[in-house]
């Protein structure tokens, strides 16, 4: 039997606004527990919510770059359940009205396009966080009441490689709005997924079981590979798959059943009492569109047209946002396109695979790569000593000064040149013999020796068209 | 000294001329809480020391002439927020709570210069119309100690009626200021939903809570009202609408040519003969005023107790779920696990009426019920405004009864949670609609002497045609000169 697989994900992304979606609290890691809480974020009594309108920017933003309908008027609603982590006991999300529906992101797997569609995206708050230790338990509420977007796909998965593929386009276009990190080792970015399979033709969608918060697009990759087969392993000896909410083991790479799904869980949703309806006007939704930074589309194509890059340099450099701002400003900086993008696909992608860095963690500015780039360029320094040049802007040097104190300069005055050309034509006759009776091979040894009485620093250009005046002149 | 027997206006002239102090109006005030609530234990919690401190530094300071409220001892119903001193919502489970923030009214109110002496008692998370589902004590009617005081706010009304304070603040969710005041022969003015910031009142129904005044007369809670009043950041359902000095208006105000509507079922055969009398009566001094009165109807008016104890409970049962034992208020002894902590905290710290409209709520929202019964009567929500609206349009204001009878006996409703439902009948509308509306004492009751209460409704965010057309009646009537004798009639 065949079967069709069918993959819904839940992607959660932490905004990055200065202070908390329902309080003024400030948004910030790495701070002693509960240092960035305030009355609101405790439940403390008689306390309100106060909508931050940047949120709901963020999030018709967020709309606008997958392509969705954004809500003209929304409302906000209640999810009521007991955790220590969530001190109202409800959270205040969007159920009825989320801020976008109807989206898409296209994505290429082997070579085929394909559009997965993205059924509604809303706003809410983030949780607080329990640690247990002994007797004792812990609530931090640092992360309570923090921004986060919802973005939930149609059923259009079709694969695991879908899957990745389809997050990877989420991640794209969301990290060039600027609104969030989306980086998933930092939590940034959140995926639960779910996954059925049915036989091939059949309209009713098979029993699905889900796995929540998944930190890396490989597990997230793996698990859904194994629940596929396991699924398919089941049904074809004749069991059932049960509804039931699953753990990817990363060590064992396998998943187990945490717990069943049957009776679900009554959230008891309705309307949040606390913050009134709110009208989103064209003339906002205008605003910000002029406001959404260029998607990657939109550097792509220009990439290729003004800059006259290749369809695939330009894919490579818009992969994130980071590289691809990085590029513009070293191009702007005045450094030649095509060299700029060799050096970051090259040198500086796999200086960062080796170190396991990435981009922004590292020493290099736009300045200094364009700086070198240029030094190229203009002829002060040759695509070899540019090898070592590099070495000196990734760890924070100004490549001029480090090229000048590294005696990494390239010899290209002619004044300076043409009484070593004519020395060493004085000392090879033969070779300017070979030259008259047409052996060009005699002007590489030529160019050899120049190189050769240079170290190297002789401009390989510069020599080539001394030499062939001065042998012309014979 | 009766505060009953004064008005701001009075204590503000001899605060300014030094004839008095506001050391001496605080002690005054001590005074007559000790003479009274023995008897009346209208208070939960007394702030006399901070509230004497507070009089010295106001006196110190000086009272300039346009200090109106300063140095004017008032009281303060237990479901808001007061910065150090204790705030309980009349409930065991915040039965030791002292809050780290000031509401926004109680804010204002001390920029103003009151003197808050104290938190008054009141039905449990306002959830009552007698007082006596307090976790504490059960307050007694000052104009008869076997009767109660109304409810929720019963221990404002009764510490206004005892003379303790001219004026205290109370909330109304669903009657909770008007009921009381028509039961104690006070004014209880609940403005328009948006009017006055909610911010650091413990919630009931967030979409129905309101924050009010008792007064013993009609321009001192027009005077306090406006103190209170306006836009607040920290509240998204404050209203941006202009807050007008109301009670400047009062001396020129007429009702000549008002146009007044009285709903049948807010004079029909539900309320009791003596009710209705004094009622008619009232409605009979309008028209010798030149007031036109009018019968209209409000039909959806019979469905509005059902519908609002669906919605205000369904909220209440979102808004209390904070209360559980984590991070602030009781908690349960030798809990073994987290769902003990949730459980028995809950169990041993909410009241019995507290759970029935916990239990209530939770079921109207529960998944299979939710349109049956939360979306039904939001929908019966908007027909009885639409009700309302559409009277609006003809009429300047609506007059009828507070409630249907007068104070009840202690312990006559209390095991008949329904009986006490219906006693709302005429407040919850007006709360469904969001529209100001006060009681006005307006007679008494031929069967057993109680005072009667009649409400008068107005169009959103139009106070003044409720303050005027009540100000003009308090002027033209001598009901508001009677005072409770505590203990017996007179």
């Amino acid at each position: 039997m065949n079967f069709q697989t069918t993959i819904g994900l839940e992607v959660h992304v932490e905004l990055k606004t200065n202070s908390k979606i329902y309080s003024p609290s400030p948004v910030q890691y790495g701070v002693e527990p509960n240092l960035n809480t305030n009355v609101i974020d405790w439940a403390y009594p008689g306390t309100l919510p106060t909508l931050n309108k940047g949120v709901v920017r963020d999030g018709i933003m967020a709309g606008l770059a997958l392509h969705a309908n954004i809500t003209k008027h929304m409302h906000f609603d209640r999810k009521n359940y007991f955790y220590p982590d969530n001190p109202k006991a409800y959270q205040i999300t969007q159920s009825e009205t989320p801020i976008a529906t109807d989206g898409w992101v296209e994505i290429e797997v082997n070579g085929k396009k394909k559009k997965i569609g993205i059924a509604e995206m809303h706003i809410e708050e983030d949780a607080g966080k329990n640690t247990h230790t002994g007797e004792y338990s812990y609530v931090d509420l640092n992360r309570q009441g923090t921004p986060l977007i919802e973005i939930v796909s149609k059923p259009d998965i079709a694969s695991p490689d879908e899957a990745v593929a389809y997050l990877e386009a989420l991640r794209q276009r969301i990290q060039f709005t600027g609104i969030s990190d989306v980086k998933m080792e930092e939590g940034s970015m959140r995926v639960d997924t779910n996954i059925s399979i049915r036989p091939f033709g059949s309209d009713q969608f098979g029993t699905k079981t889900e796995m929540k918060n998944i930190n890396s697009f490989n597990y997230v990759k793996n698990a859904l590979e194994f629940e596929e087969k396991r699924h398919q392993k089941v049904i074809l000896s004749g069991g059932t798959i049960a509804q039931e909410t699953r753990r990817y083991d990363e060590a064992t790479k396998e998943t187990v059943a945490m717990r069943s799904k049957e009776g679900s869980e009554d959230y008891r949703y309705f309307p949040e009492p606390d913050i009134p309806p709110l009208d989103v006007s064209d003339a906002w939704i205008e605003e910000i569109k002029q406001e959404m930074p260029e998607m990657p589309g939109e550097r792509r194509a220009r990439y290729t047209k003004e800059l006259g890059l290749s369809d695939y340099d330009a894919m490579v450099l818009t992969q994130t946002k980071e590289m691809s701002d990085f590029f513009d400003e070293a191009v702007k900086d005045g450094a030649d396109a095509k060299r700029v993008a060799n050096y970051l696909m090259n040198d500086v992608n796999s200086y960062l695979n080796d170190e396991h860095l990435d981009l922004p963690d590292t020493k290099l500015t736009p300045a200094h790569l364009a700086g070198m780039v240029k030094l190229i360029t203009d002829g002060t320094i040759s695509s070899k000593m540019a090898k070592k040049v590099f070495k000196g802007i990734i760890a924070g040097e100004e490549p001029a000064a480090y090229a000048k104190a590294h005696g990494l300069v390239q010899l290209s005055d002619p004044k300076e040149l043409q009484p070593i050309i004519d020395d060493i034509l004085a000392n090879n006759q033969q070779s300017i013999e070979d030259f008259k009776n047409g052996k060009d091979r005699a002007v590489g040894y030529l160019v050899g020796q120049i190189m050769k009485q240079t170290r190297g620093k002789a401009n390989p250009q510069v020599v080539n068209q001394l030499l062939m005046k001065s042998l012309q002149a014979q | 000294m009766n505060f009953s027997e004064t008005n701001i206006s009075d204590l503000h002239n001899q605060l300014v001329k030094g004839e008095v102090s506001a050391t001496d109006l605080t002690k005054e005030s001590f005074k007559r809480i000790k003479e009274t609530d023995d008897d009346v234990k209208a208070f939960l919690t007394l702030n006399e020391d901070a509230a004497l401190k507070r009089a010295g530094e106001i006196d110190k300071a000086g009272i300039a002439d346009d200090q109106l409220l300063a140095g004017i001892p008032l009281a303060v119903k237990d479901n808001i927020v007061t910065k150090g001193l204790r705030t309980t919502a009349a409930s065991k489970i915040l039965g030791n709570f002292k809050p780290i923030y000031d509401a926004t009214v109680i804010e204002k109110m001390n920029a103003a210069g009151f003197i808050n002496v104290g938190k008054t008692n009141m039905d449990e998370f306002a959830m009552g119309s007698s007082t006596e589902n307090s976790a504490f004590q059960k307050t007694k009617n000052p104009w008869d100690l076997t009767r109660v005081p109304g409810g929720s706010s019963g221990g404002s009304a009764a510490a206004v009626a005892a003379g303790d304070v001219l004026a205290a603040f109370g909330t109304d969710t669903g009657g909770s200021i008007r009921q009381p005041a028509s039961f104690n022969g006070i004014v209880g003015m609940k403005p328009t939903y948006g009017r006055v910031s909610r911010w650091g009142i413990i919630a009931f129904g967030s979409s129905f809570d309101q924050v009010g005044w008792l007064s013993k007369n009609v321009k001192d809670n027009a005077i306090l009202m406006q103190a209170i009043s306006g836009l607040d950041a920290h509240d998204m359902t404050s209203a941006d609408v202009d807050v007008p000095n109301w009670a400047a208006h009062l001396d020129e105000a007429s009702v000549k040519g008002l146009k007044i509507a009285v709903p049948e079922e807010y004079t029909s055969d539900a309320l009791d003969d003596d009710v209705r009398e004094v009622i008619t009566a009232a409605l009979k001094h309008f028209e010798s005023l030149g007031a036109t009165v009018e019968t209209v109807s409000l039909p959806h008016t019979k469905y509005g107790v059902s519908a609002y104890y669906i919605l205000a409970s369904s909220e209440a049962s979102s808004n209390l779920q904070r209360y559980d034992g984590i991070r602030y208020g009781f908690r349960a002894d030798d809990v073994k696990n987290l769902e003990d902590v949730y459980v028995r905290t809950r169990t041993e710290g909410f009241g019995e009426e507290v759970k029935r409209r916990i239990m209530l709520g939770t079921f109207s929202l529960s998944a299979g019920f939710y349109d049956a019964y939360f979306n039904k009567a939001a929908k019966v929500r908007r027909l009885i405004a639409d009700d309302f609206n559409k009277v609006f349009k003809d009429y300047d204001l609506i007059l009828g009864a507070t409630d249907a009878s007068t104070a009840f006996k202690l312990g006559d409703k209390v095991t008949d949670p329904t009986k006490m439902y219906l006693n709302d009948a005429l407040t919850i509308p007006v709360n469904m609609a969001g529209l100001p509306a006060m009681s006005l004492p307006a007679g008494f009751s031929k069967k057993d002497g109680m005072p009667v209460g009649l409400q008068i409704i107005g169009k959103p965010f139009d106070e003044q045609t409720i303050y005027d057309a009540a100000y003009v009646f308090e002027q033209t009537t001598d009901f508001h000169k009677k005072n409770a004798q505590l203990g017996g009639q007179d």
